[in-house]
């Protein structure tokens, strides 16, 4: 009874700041500007130019997801591998840009990327081909790929640190090579971290529009920027709504085969 | 059973304390909630308001007429006093979010050039809502030493020589506004034909276009990242100060001419305070404080007497000639169904 009336404040926090605001956006999107029922907001996602941004939004979250991984991964091994002292130290590097605020984070990049920017003029000084990924995808990827990899890093480290030593060394008393035992003893076991990195890093990046209109200078619509035009620019609230609750399909959809794995593979540990 | 109760009561009584935050803080005579556009005043003319009248003033700021729009028009917040441009204070009279002004708490309105207040009545008819505060053009910005020859024309905007070296606005209507007027039609355009070619104008320049923002543009004309900016007269005065090569031009197809004014939303609960804020900055003394500071031009005849700098009368950019204004149009307010078709268009161009 004790424990219970603890979680009131959060029952209260999570109705006021999640469960009304849900609310409000499943009825806007589900109405239209005279406040009768429709499904147009919804089936606005088949028009080209919404579809288009929808696409190049999940290739370009896809495509950062898997590159944050092929980059955390062999470090969160790494780490695991080392002493406490020095993996708590490059641990700490890789959080401490996230104590500064991610739009000023953001911000710096453009102006290390920028036509004529630091990295260009250093390209331009070595007499290197000018450095231009500025306003293109490529500048949204790399940005997304930054800002999220601390997410992807975290939780893999976390788990494979956690493996008991004694596992390994019984794969190897077994006769498994290390290959054979990163293949078929640590990978499975660090899958549940591998998910979860996984939806921190595809769920921002598929909703981002701040990334996108910093380093993709306007210039490329992606979902969440269609949806902050709905919103910001006067239009169609409605629509945007109908646009979020159809995003949130994606969503949900990359929690659930989450949350399927962790029940699965997490029990393990 | 007690100690969930408490808790209940606990929470109850921090979610009530909370928003009654804001009251508390209020001056002796009220407050008043200003919703301006960004770098639009000098902030010291804010506190000389609340030294003189004990108001507190609680000020924010929205970069373009469509951020402003829903927080008013949804009631998301209670702005007692806002300054949209023409075309929007229309759109909000259409709907009903706008209350009729009480002149006689605005004496100051006298130093007002009728000729504005006539404006006024093209997109407020009885004049009743509305007192104009600044007004502009929007041109071309140039860098002479990135350019071949001198700016005249919007053509340049579809100039290859100038690939990435383009910045232009990044909301619907100011963005067709040029493609419009280069077709050699109003920028109040509603025909389907007429959007869609210039749709298709904006979709070939899209490649030579560095990037599409309102707010960045001084900086970056000012930096030099681009030769080419679409640009507010004002800040166009303010990028010249910064840098010498900079040149504003109204080119000669026509432009955008805009007047910005204060009206108050239906939203207000200080009305009287807004009045008086209104009254305060029609005051010439006060005028020329912001005139100094955020250089568009004024429609306040009473503060051009008090200019020393007499010189500044004759810069083009600030006080563009008859021959200028008779170029250029004002936005008109299109209606819900023109607007959605510019928005789609733009989203069109985008995504390609």
């Amino acid at each position: 009874m004790y424990k219970k009336s603890l979680s009131y404040p959060y029952l209260l926090w999570a109705a006021a700041f999640i469960v009304i605001p849900l609310l409000f956006i499943v009825y806007y999107g589900l109405t239209d500007r005279t406040g009768s029922f429709t499904l147009a907001n919804l089936a606005a996602i088949a028009t080209a130019e919404h579809s288009k941004a929808l696409f190049l939004s999940l290739g370009l979250s896809v495509l950062s997801t898997v590159i944050c991984l092929l980059l955390a991964y062999p470090l969160a091994l790494i780490l695991s591998g080392s002493k406490i002292g020095k993996s708590g130290f490059i641990i700490f590097l890789f959080i401490l840009p996230m104590w500064m605020n991610f739009l000023l984070r953001t911000l710096a990049w453009v102006v290390l990327l920028d036509t004529n920017g630091v990295l260009d003029s250093l390209f331009k000084l070595l007499g290197l081909p000018r450095f231009k990924i500025i306003n293109t995808p490529a500048a949204i990827v790399f940005g997304m790929v930054y800002d999220f990899l601390p997410f992807m890093i975290l939780p893999i480290y976390n788990v494979i640190s956690r493996i008991d030593v004694n596992v390994i060394n019984a794969a190897r008393d077994l006769g498994a090579n290390s290959f054979q035992t990163l293949y078929k003893v640590i990978f499975p076991l660090s899958l549940p971290g591998v998910i979860s990195g996984i939806t921190m890093v595809f769920v921002p990046s598929l909703t981002t529009f701040v990334i996108s209109t910093l380093l993709g200078g306007g210039k490329i619509l992606l979902i969440g920027n269609v949806i902050e035009q709905e919103f910001m620019k006067g239009t169609s609230w409605h629509v945007g709504s109908g646009l979020s609750l159809v995003l949130m399909l994606f969503i949900i959809g990359s929690m659930v085969l989450s949350s399927k794995y962790d029940n699965g593979e997490g029990n393990v540990l | 059973m007690k100690k969930r109760i408490l808790l209940i009561c606990g929470c109850l009584l921090a979610a009530s304390i909370l928003p009654g935050c804001g009251g508390s803080s209020a001056g002796e005579n009220g407050e008043l909630n200003v919703y301006n556009w960004g770098e639009y005043i000098d902030e010291d003319v804010i506190g000389l308001f609340e030294e003189e009248t004990g108001i507190k003033v609680n000020y924010k700021t929205y970069d373009t007429n469509e951020d402003m729009y829903p927080i008013i028009a949804n009631g998301a917040a209670d702005w007692d006093v806002v300054c949209p441009s023409e075309y929007m204070i229309q759109k909000m009279l259409d709907n009903n979010l706008l209350l009729e002004l009480n002149y006689d708490n605005i004496p100051n309105i006298a130093n007002i050039d009728p000729d504005y207040m006539e404006t006024v009545k093209s997109f407020d008819p009885d004049a009743a809502h509305a007192v104009p505060y600044l007004w502009g053009t929007v041109g071309i910005l140039y860098n002479e030493t990135m350019v071949d020859e001198p700016i005249t024309s919007w053509d340049c905007l579809w100039d290859e020589k100038y690939a990435d070296n383009i910045v232009m606005m990044n909301n619907p209507r100011d963005v067709f506004a040029p493609a419009l007027i280069s077709c050699g039609y109003s920028l109040n355009s509603t025909d389907d034909a007429e959007l869609q070619k210039a749709a298709a104008l904006l979709t070939q320049q899209k490649p030579l276009v560095l990037k599409y923002t309102t707010d960045e543009v001084r900086d970056m004309m000012i930096g030099e990242k681009a030769a080419i900016g679409v640009i507010y007269s004002g800040e166009a005065t303010i990028c010249k100060d910064e840098n010498e090569n900079l040149q504003y031009v109204v080119p000669e197809e026509g432009s955008n001419v805009w007047l910005d004014c204060w009206v108050i939303p239906s939203t207000c609960k200080n009305k009287e305070n807004a009045e008086k804020w209104i009254d305060f900055l029609c005051r010439p003394d006060i005028a020329l404080k912001n005139f100094e500071y955020i250089y568009y031009s004024t429609p306040n005849k009473a503060m051009l007497d008090l200019i020393e700098d007499k010189e500044i009368l004759n810069n083009e950019a600030l006080f563009p000639g008859n021959e200028v204004l008779s170029r250029c149009e004002t936005f008109h307010y299109l209606g819900e169904e023109a607007e959605e078709k510019y928005n789609d268009l733009w989203k069109q161009v985008l995504s390609e």
